[in-house]
C-alpha cells in the first residue's frame, strides 16, 4: 500500500504538558530546538528547551517603522504575530564558511564541509514556510544548489503554529501566503485559547510529523477543537487588515522604472539595508575571504549582502548603482518583479517585517500601490511636491 | 516570463576552487599578464569559448577572469589585468604558483549558429580575452564560415593584448583583421579611432552576419548601435557583458541586470535581450 | 578610363548631388596619386584643396615636441581629407601622410568656394556634406575622450 498521503492524518489535540513533551522528544531525537523567545524587547528565535521560554502572555504592535511588544489579556504562547528574526538566521546564516583549505608546498588540501546541525523549528508561520519554499527555489532547486542550505533544510523538522494575531503590517492574504498553514510543514498546530491554558489542534503533514506525534499523549481532535481552531483561522484571516495588489504588478514596475515615486521614496530612504536583513526571503550574499593570520590556512565565507550598499554592484570602474533611487528601485522591483523572470516566483510572502522595521517606514505596499495608481507617470505634475 | 535555466545540474560543489598550476606567464601590457594553467588533480569541465571561471588568488580572494585560451588537454588559459587586489595577485603569479580554478560558468558565444555566415569578431581593449577563443576557432575551422573579421580596439599600441598573435592573424590573410587605437606615434601602422569607425569600413551582409562583440559598457553600446544601423538582427549581435560576479553561479544576488542574472543568463546575450536593458541607467 | 566626373558618382559622400553640381565640381578635380611616407599636407601652410580618396590610408596627425607626430585618425578609401580649405584662415591644422600608396581625387578649393559663394544651393548640399563628416570625426573624438578603457595603471 501506498504510504498515507499527508491529508490522511487526523488532527489531534495536545495540552500544554503535552507542547513540552514535543520539546522534550525533540532534543531526545537529538534535535536543537529553535523557538520563539522574547529578548530585547522582540520575539526573536533561539535554542529553547522550555515551554516557559516562549514567548506567554505577549503580543506585538506593529506599524511602518514600529515595533513594541505589549501585554496580552491572556496567556497565548504564540499570541504575537512575527518579529525582527526570521528562519533564514537558521537555514542560511549571516555568516557561514563556504570552504575552507590548508595550503601547503604540494597542493591545497580542502577539508570535508562540516556538520549541519540537526534544527527542529518551533512556530514557523505560514508566510515563513511561504518564505523557505522561496528560498528553496533560490538556492536548492537551481544547477548549482547551495550545499549548506540545503543539508541544513533537509534535516530541519518544521513544527509550525498558525497565526492567531496577526500585525497590521501583515499582508499574507494578498500574496497567498497565509495566514493559514497549507503546506510545508511537518506538524501544524493551532493554539485554542482557554481559560484553564491553552491547548493545540495538532495537523500532521508529513509522516516524519505523524511519527512524532505519535509518541505524545495526545487525543483525537473532537468536533469542539475542530471549531475553536477554525475560530482562530477565521480569526487571524479577518485581522489581517493590509494588501498588496499583486497581480500584474510585475509589469507594472518594469514599465516604470523612472517613476518619480523612487525619487520621493529614495528621499526618505536611509539605504539603512534593515528591510534586507529582517526579510525571510532576500538571499543577497558575499562571498569573500576570511582573513587569517596564518600563511597556511584559506576559507571563504559567506556572509548576508544587501543590494543597498554602494559596494553590492561595484566594478572596477565604480559602482552601478550609486544612487538610493536605483537602489531602492532595484530592491523593490527584484523583489515584487524581476523575481518572477529569475525564479518564477514573487520574492514577496506579505510577512510586513520591511514595514515595521523600516526605520521611517517605508511600505512596500503603498509604494506599489501608488505606482500602480500613477501608472506611466514619468514626471511630477507642475507645482506637486513629491 | 520565466528565464530558462542550463539544462546540466552540476552536482559537485560549485563554490569549491579546484587546484591550478601556473605553468607560463606572459605579459601583455603594463598592467596586464596572461596566466596558463594546469590542473594539479583532477580538471575542470572543458570550457566553452565565451565562459568565464572564478580565479581564486590563495588568501587574498576570488574574481571572475574570463577564458583567454582554451587548449589542448586541460591547459587553460586566462589574461588578467591589474585593477584590484585580487587581479594584482593574480598578475603577479609565477609558474610554479598554485591558483584555484572554479568553473567553467556562463553562456557561450554559440560560434556553431554563426557556421555558414560572415562572422565579425570585435572587442575592446582586454575584450579580446573571450574573444580570442572564437578566433581560434574561427581559424580551425575556417571553411565553416565565410568572411571572417576581426576588428580590435585598444587606448594605444602599447596597451593591445595578444599583439604578437593579432600580427600573425593579419599576415595570414585567412581573415581580415583591423586594429585602432586612440592615438598613436607615427610607427604604429595600424588605425586610428574608434571601434565604431572601422565597422563603416567593413562590407557586411546582414541577413547571415553574426557579430561578438566584447569591450567596455559603453563600446558595447556605440558598436552595437553602429553595427544594428548596418542591418544586422539584434539576435545576431552577441555582447559579453561584465558585472560585479562573486558566486558565478547565480546564488549571490550581485551581478543582476533588471531579470538577468550575467553570472547564469550570461555573460553572453544577444543584444536583443540586454540592449533595452543597458539603455536603462543604474539598472 | 573613367572620367573624374563618373568617380565622383561612386562615392557616398557625392551621392545625391544633381549632375550639373557633379560635372561643375569634377572641373575642379584632377586625379593625383601618393606613394606610402609622402606628406600631402602640412600643419600650418595654406589649404586650397580637399581629396576624395580613393583608396589608400592616411594619416592625420599633429605635431607634439618630443613626441613626434601623434596620430589623431587615420583615413581610408571613401574619405574626405581636409576641409580647412572652406573656412578662414584656410591654413592646414594637422599634417597628413600616406602611408599607403594613394589614389586620390584632389578638388581646388579656391574654385569651389567662389562656386559655393556665387551658387547657394550647391554650397548648402557640399556644407552639408563636410558637415556629416566633422560630426562623425567629432563623435569618434568625444568617444576617445571617455577613456573607456579604463585606468592605464592599477588604481
Amino acid at each position: 500500500m501506498a504510504p498515507s498521503a499527508p491529508t490522511d492524518y487526523h488532527p489531534v489535540v495536545l495540552d500544554r504538558p503535552g507542547l513540552q513533551s514535543l520539546i522534550d522528544a525533540l532534543v531526545t531525537d537529538g534535535r536543537r530546538v529553535i523557538g520563539p523567545t522574547v529578548r530585547d524587547g522582540a520575539v526573536v528565535y533561539d535554542e529553547i528547551t522550555q515551554i516557559g521560554e516562549l514567548p506567554g502572555g505577549w503580543g506585538d504592535d506593529q506599524g511602518p517603522g514600529r515595533y513594541r511588544l505589549r501585554r496580552r489579556d491572556d496567556d497565548l504562547l504564540f499570541g504575537y504575530a512575527v518579529g525582527p528574526d526570521s528562519w533564514k538566521r537558521f537555514l542560511f546564516p549571516p555568516v557561514s564558511t563556504t570552504w575552507r583549505a590548508e595550503v601547503s608546498r604540494e597542493g591545497v588540501e580542502v577539508a570535508p564541509p562540516a556538520e549541519v546541525p540537526r534544527y527542529a523549528f518551533l512556530g514557523v508561520r505560514a508566510c515563513e514556510l511561504a518564505a523557505i519554499a522561496v528560498q528553496d527555489r533560490v538556492l536548492v532547486q537551481t544547477n548549482y544548489p547551495d550545499r549548506d542550505y540545503a543539508a541544513r533544510r533537509e534535516q530541519a523538522l518544521f513544527i509550525a503554529v498558525n497565526c492567531s494575531s496577526p500585525a497590521t503590517t501583515c499582508f499574507c492574504p494578498s500574496m497567498g501566503t497565509g495566514p493559514r498553514v497549507g503546506s510545508g510543514h511537518d506538524l501544524a498546530l493551532t493554539e485554542i485559547p482557554d481559560p484553564a491554558g491553552s491547548r493545540f489542534l495538532v495537523e500532521i503533514g508529513s509522516e516524519r510529523g505523524a511519527a512524532i506525534a505519535a509518541r505524545l499523549a495526545t487525543r483525537e481532535a473532537a468536533p469542539a477543537d475542530r471549531e475553536a481552531a477554525a475560530a482562530v483561522w477565521s480569526g487571524a484571516a479577518a485581522a489581517v487588515s493590509r494588501a498588496l495588489q499583486a497581480d500584474g504588478l510585475k509589469d507594472v514596475l518594469v514599465h516604470n522604472l523612472e517613476h518619480p515615486r523612487w525619487d520621493t521614496v529614495a528621499s526618505r530612504c536611509l539605504a539603512c539595508a534593515n528591510c534586507t536583513m529582517v526579510c525571510p526571503t532576500c538571499f543577497c550574499a558575499d562571498f569573500r575571504e576570511a582573513a587569517s593570520l596564518s600563511p597556511d590556512h584559506a576559507e571563504q565565507h559567506r556572509t548576508w549582502a544587501t543590494c543597498f550598499s554602494v559596494d553590492h554592484s561595484q566594478l572596477h570602474g565604480g559602482s552601478m548603482r550609486w544612487t538610493t533611487r536605483s537602489r531602492y528601485r532595484q530592491w523593490m522591483t527584484h523583489k515584487l518583479a524581476t523575481w518572477h523572470d529569475q525564479f518564477g516566483t514573487s520574492g514577496c510572502v506579505g510577512c510586513g517585517r520591511c514595514i515595521a522595521w523600516c526605520p521611517v517606514g517605508i511600505d512596500i505596499t503603498e509604494e506599489a500601490a501608488t505606482i500602480r495608481a500613477t501608472d506611466g507617470l514619468t514626471r511630477l505634475p507642475a507645482g506637486a511636491t513629491p | 516570463m520565466a528565464l530558462a535555466l542550463p539544462a546540466d545540474v552540476r552536482p559537485a560543489d560549485a563554490m569549491v576552487p579546484v587546484p591550478y598550476r601556473v605553468v607560463g606567464r606572459a605579459r601583455e601590457t603594463a598592467d596586464t599578464v596572461t596566466l596558463s594553467l594546469e590542473p594539479v588533480g583532477s580538471p575542470i569541465v572543458t570550457p566553452a569559448p565565451g565562459q568565464f571561471n572564478m580565479l581564486y588568488a590563495f588568501g587574498v580572494g576570488e574574481v571572475p577572469i574570463s577564458i583567454s585560451g582554451i587548449d589542448a588537454g586541460q591547459r587553460v588559459r586566462h589574461t588578467v589585468r591589474a585593477v584590484g587586489a585580487v587581479s594584482q595577485e593574480l598578475c603577479a603569479a609565477e609558474a610554479g604558483a598554485m591558483v584555484g580554478v572554479r568553473g567553467p560558468f556562463g553562456t557561450d558565444w554559440g560560434i556553431d549558429s554563426a557556421a555558414g555566415g560572415d562572422v565579425i569578431v570585435i572587442a575592446g581593449g582586454i575584450g579580446l580575452a573571450p574573444l580570442r577563443p572564437v578566433v581560434h576557432e574561427l581559424l580551425r575551422n575556417r571553411r565553416r564560415f565565410r568572411r571572417v573579421t576581426v576588428l580590435v580596439g585598444a587606448r594605444s599600441p602599447e596597451e593591445l593584448v595578444f599583439r604578437g598573435e593579432v600580427a600573425s592573424w593579419q599576415a595570414s590573410a585567412r581573415i581580415t583583421v583591423r586594429t585602432t587605437v586612440d592615438y598613436a606615434t607615427a610607427a604604429w601602422k595600424g588605425d586610428v579611432g574608434v571601434v565604431p569607425t572601422l565597422i563603416e569600413r567593413v562590407t557586411i551582409d546582414p541577413e547571415v552576419t553574426t557579430v561578438m562583440i566584447c569591450g567596455p559598457e559603453v563600446m558595447l553600446r556605440f558598436t552595437a548601435a553602429e553595427v544594428l544601423g548596418r542591418g544586422v538582427a539584434a539576435e545576431r549581435v552577441r555582447v559579453s557583458m561584465e558585472r560585479n560576479v562573486q558566486c558565478g553561479v547565480g546564488r549571490c544576488g550581485h551581478c543582476q541586470l533588471g531579470p538577468v542574472l550575467i553570472c547564469l543568463h550570461g555573460p553572453v546575450f544577444p543584444w536583443s535581450r540586454v540592449g533595452p536593458l543597458l539603455a536603462r541607467r543604474e539598472l | 578610363m573613367k572620367t573624374i566626373a563618373e568617380l565622383l558618382a561612386e562615392q557616398t559622400f557625392f551621392q545625391g548631388l544633381d549632375q550639373g553640381s557633379l560635372d561643375f565640381v569634377a572641373g575642379c578635380g584632377r586625379n593625383v596619386h601618393y606613394s606610402a611616407g609622402d606628406r600631402i599636407l602640412t600643419q600650418g601652410e595654406p589649404a586650397h584643396t580637399f581629396y576624395l580618396l580613393r583608396s589608400g590610408s592616411v594619416a592625420l596627425s599633429f605635431y607634439v615636441p618630443g613626441r613626434g607626430g601623434v596620430i589623431i585618425d587615420t583615413l581610408d578609401g571613401g574619405d574626405v581629407l581636409g576641409w580647412s580649405w572652406l573656412f578662414e584662415p584656410y591654413k592646414w591644422q594637422f599634417d597628413a601622410e600616406a602611408r599607403a600608396d594613394v589614389a586620390a581625387v584632389a578638388f581646388d578649393g579656391v574654385c569651389l568656394r567662389n562656386k559655393c559663394d556665387s551658387d547657394a544651393q550647391l554650397g548648402y548640399l557640399l556644407v552639408q556634406r563636410f558637415a556629416k563628416v566633422m560630426l562623425a570625426r567629432l563623435q569618434s573624438v568625444r568617444m576617445r575622450m571617455l577613456d573607456i578603457y579604463g585606468p592605464g595603471t592599477p588604481s
